[in-house]
């Protein structure tokens, strides 16, 4: 087994584990938990290893100079990369303990060893733990309303922050007018530091309060640009590019592919229901931030680089907040939170956005364009196929850009606009081009990706980033050629398909879909398939859907091969949450903007999945005890929005190659 | 400033505040019941739910001047047999991922469940259509609440 890159800077047992309360076992993780249920999976694993019961592990927050570095809990890496290192770390402390007990060895020679590589794990029949279904360690306190968020810690002397955003997305404060609000002993103070504003309060809502009125009066340049939704088709063409061809396999004659067609998303948006959080305290030149953000060590870097002082007088540690889905306004809301303290040294401010700003400020999953162009032989066999994705990165994430990506810090004096968004390496996965190599057995293959280098809007990564739409599209295509050719979509993918575990998985859902059973009038059914980032979780999935000018998803197959499975209702969890929230993007999102101004900022603009609109759901884990385990949280994203697209053109017969898959696309479709 | 006598989960409490507070602040801020979640301050999104008399209201919109001597129920109560179920449904089928819009959730589903309307499926996803969940937990929310009105 390599060595996880977690053990790089975290060689020591004792980095990972920590003995020292006698009869339990305290986990230290980098990976962060916001919903997913990564620490119960952790918990299993560590558990296991050590021969202890669950309840006597627990969990030390993730916290900078303290836990392993593990950057950034993102990508569905956190069982391969922590869970491996833990793995390693506790194999290595039971072989070492032998008959003597772990708190023995830690009251006397200690933990201080290191983490053997080569130790022999467990195998999986001797599992217990691994592979059982676990209730999650997080969930009963919440279900209690036990405080459990980050926006429930209720420090002594504890303030309270809201921040005024300028109008627009590129104005700047001209007058703030804050004599024509007046306030009362309920406010602390009204900060003013460049375009950078805040109330301080003893008060939640007071502070809200007198932001709302600073709003009214005060005075800010129009927006210099005014970029609105109606020009994201013309940007996503023209802008500039940064363009790399991928994959670039077999030959291309002269002259055009026969078979021709785009598709698009627009931009989406993170959607938490709770806003993000974050607590900050300044002690003399030292600052302590409690943050839901997804790394500390990364947040840690951007905000010594933003404030301008030593990292080691930076302490971040995580405390959950409500579901994240990738980089929302978490380490946005963190700097705001220590620029906000500063001002009232030795207090505790807690700061929260507001709905408006959740919706308006927070980096979006970036609008994105897909050409497919292909060619079929005479047997119905694609012989050349062509990908160009185009749209704004999918990272801006702390530490990873030229200077600060901390939303406060362009709006400083002499602050500087957050640069466009990069992409994480192809071979890590890659952003914009997530999933656009098509796993099929493609004889002449070119597959181009156009990172755009102008970001009218902010950008970054949401969950399976650019694999939504590149899964979308590749899928939607395939059954426009399978259509085409008179083959059955299902039967078109595995005869282009060699990948075994691809095939298992795509037998399985229509297996479990009774794929091929006639339906009635005005409903289709459609199937979707990829394996995350090509080196990933293997998921295929078929949609049924009713549709004429609305589509409604009444049930949704799914067929998952994760490799070992460390807790199973996890799995179910990950996944069947991953598919409806991709329904949700697929069906009904989309950022509207005018002039600069965010529109959809409030739950009436911007809808997304209800109760009602739920659909059926059937989950099959085909389950390989013997295989390395592979993240689940975002295998589902791409062929669950494919697999509406393509129930839909089931139903109604007309292809809709732009989301969401809303009336006003569907009708614009069947128009042209 | 205004006093208000409450009865709040039981227990009767006295509270000064200004009469346009919205009751999900005196809740989290004054009397730290943090259970009751802050999630759009406009009655969107379900989160903030109590029961005022019983009956599901949304906190981030109800003034403390229109609340009067109603009792408010909060995810705090520990004597509504009904809430009490409820949860316990939720937390044995693990009906959530992040949990943030559980509380309120749940106080609607309990009320749900004491009109003693039918429960099926539809008519408990058309209840619960005002309450928003991110996280896709849906599917599990609707069975535990059926399972604890059974």
């Amino acid at each position: 087994m390599p060595t996880p890159d977690s053990l790089r800077n975290s060689p020591k047992v004792s980095d990972w584990l920590d003995f020292t309360r006698d009869g339990y076992v305290a986990i230290k993780t980098g990976k962060v938990e916001f919903g997913q249920g990564i620490l119960t999976a952790l918990l299993q694993i560590v558990a296991e290893e050590l021969n202890l019961p669950l309840e006597k592990c627990c969990f030390v927050a993730a916290s900078t100079g303290l836990s392993p570095n593990e950057g950034f809990t993102a990508g569905s890496l956190s069982v391969q990369d922590s869970g491996s290192a833990l793995r390693l770390a506790s194999a290595t402390a039971r072989v070492r303990a032998g008959s003597q007990s772990y708190w023995t060895i830690a009251a006397t020679s200690g933990w201080d060893i290191p983490i053997d590589v080569g130790v022999i794990v467990k195998s999986p029949d001797e599992y217990s733990l691994v592979g059982v279904s676990t209730q999650r360690i997080d969930l009963e306190s919440k279900v209690q309303g036990k405080p459990s968020f980050i926006h429930d810690m209720r420090f002594e002397n504890l303030l309270f922050a809201r921040v005024l955003r300028p109008p627009t997305l590129e104005s700047s404060l001209v007058d703030l007018n804050a004599n024509k609000v007046p306030f009362g002993p309920e406010i602390e103070k009204v900060i003013v530091d460049g375009s950078f504003v805040a109330v301080i309060a003893y008060d939640e809502f007071s502070a809200q309060q007198v932001v709302t009125a600073l709003a009214d009066v005060s005075i800010w340049t129009v927006d210099s640009r005014g970029f609105s939704d109606d020009e994201v088709a013309d940007f996503l063409a023209h802008a500039p590019a940064d363009s790399q061809v991928v994959h670039d396999q077999g030959t291309f004659g002269p002259g055009t592919l026969p078979y021709n067609s785009s598709y698009s998303r627009p931009y989406l948006s993170h959607g938490s229901i709770g806003t993000v959080t974050a607590v900050a305290q300044w002690i003399d030149d030292s600052l302590h931030v409690w943050s839901q953000t997804q790394g500390v060590y990364p947040l840690r870097v951007d905000m010594a680089r933003a404030l301008g002082i030593d990292i080691d007088r930076i302490t971040v540690t995580h405390v959950e907040g409500a579901g994240c889905y990738g980089h929302n306004g978490a380490d946005d809301v963190a700097f705001d939170a220590a620029l906000i303290a500063r001002h009232v040294p030795g207090r505790p401010v807690l700061v929260s956005w507001s709905r408006e700003d959740e919706l308006s400020w927070a980096p979006f999953g970036p609008a994105m364009s897909v050409d497919l162009a292909a060619s079929l032989s005479d047997s119905g066999l694609i012989t050349h196929w062509s990908h160009t994705v185009r749209g704004n990165g999918h990272s801006s994430r702390p530490s990873t850009l030229p200077s600060p990506s901390l939303l406060a810090y362009a709006h400083l004096p002499g602050g500087i606009a957050i640069p466009p968004a990069g992409d994480p390496q192809m071979q890590r996965g890659g952003g914009t081009g997530r999933n656009s190599i098509p796993l099929y057995d493609i004889e002449n293959c070119l597959v181009t990706t156009e990172r755009l280098l102008d970001m009218p809007i902010r950008t970054s990564a949401m969950r399976a980033l650019g694999a939504h739409i590149n899964v979308f599209a590749i899928e939607s295509f395939l059954d426009e050629l399978a259509l085409d050719s008179n083959q059955d979509p299902v039967e078109f993918r595995l005869r282009h398909l060699s990948d075994p575990r691809g095939r298992d998985v795509i037998a399985k859902v229509a297996e479990i879909s009774r794929w091929g059973e006639k339906l009635p009038t005005g409903c289709g059914k459609g199937i979707g398939f990829a394996r995350y980032k090509n080196k990933g979780a293997w998921c295929a999935v078929v949609a049924q859907v009713e549709a004429e000018t609305h589509v409604k998803v009444t049930n949704l197959w799914i067929a998952v091969d994760v490799g070992l499975v460390i807790n199973p209702d996890g799995v179910l969890n990950q996944i069947e949450g991953g598919a409806l929230q991709s329904a949700s993007w697929t069906t009904k999102e989309q950022v509207r903007i005018s002039k600069g101004r965010v529109i959809s900022n409030n739950w009436e603009e911007y809808p997304i999945l209800k109760f009602s609109d739920v659909p059926v759901i059937q989950t099959e884990i085909i389950s390989r005890p013997t295989l390395p385990t592979l993240g689940a949280g975002e295998a589902s994203i791409g062929p669950t929005g494919a697999a509406i697209a393509n129930a839909l053109a089931s139903a109604i017969g007309v292809r809709v190659r732009n989301m969401p898959l809303t009336p006003e696309n569907i009708i614009a479709s069947i128009n042209s | 400033m205004t006093q208000y006598s409450l009865n709040i989960n039981g227990d009767d409490v006295q509270i000064d505040c200004h009469k346009d507070t919205p009751l999900l602040w005196v809740l989290r801020d004054h009397l730290q019941l943090t259970g009751t979640r802050f999630g759009c301050g406009s009655g969107l999104c379900g989160a903030c739910t109590v029961l005022l008399n019983g009956v599901p209201v949304h906190s981030c919109d109800t003034p403390m001047w229109s609340v009067g001597s109603k009792s408010v129920q909060t995810i705090e109560n520990k004597s509504n047999p009904t809430l009490s179920k409820v949860k316990d449904r939720v937390a044995s089928g693990q009906a959530g991922q992040c949990g943030f819009c559980l509380s309120g959730i749940m106080m609607r589903a309990s009320a749900l469940i004491d009109s003693g309307v039918e429960l099926t499926r539809d008519s408990v996803s058309v209840d619960l259509d005002g309450h928003l969940c991110r996280c896709g937990a849906h599917n599990r929310i609707i069975d535990a609440v059926l399972q604890a009105g059974s």
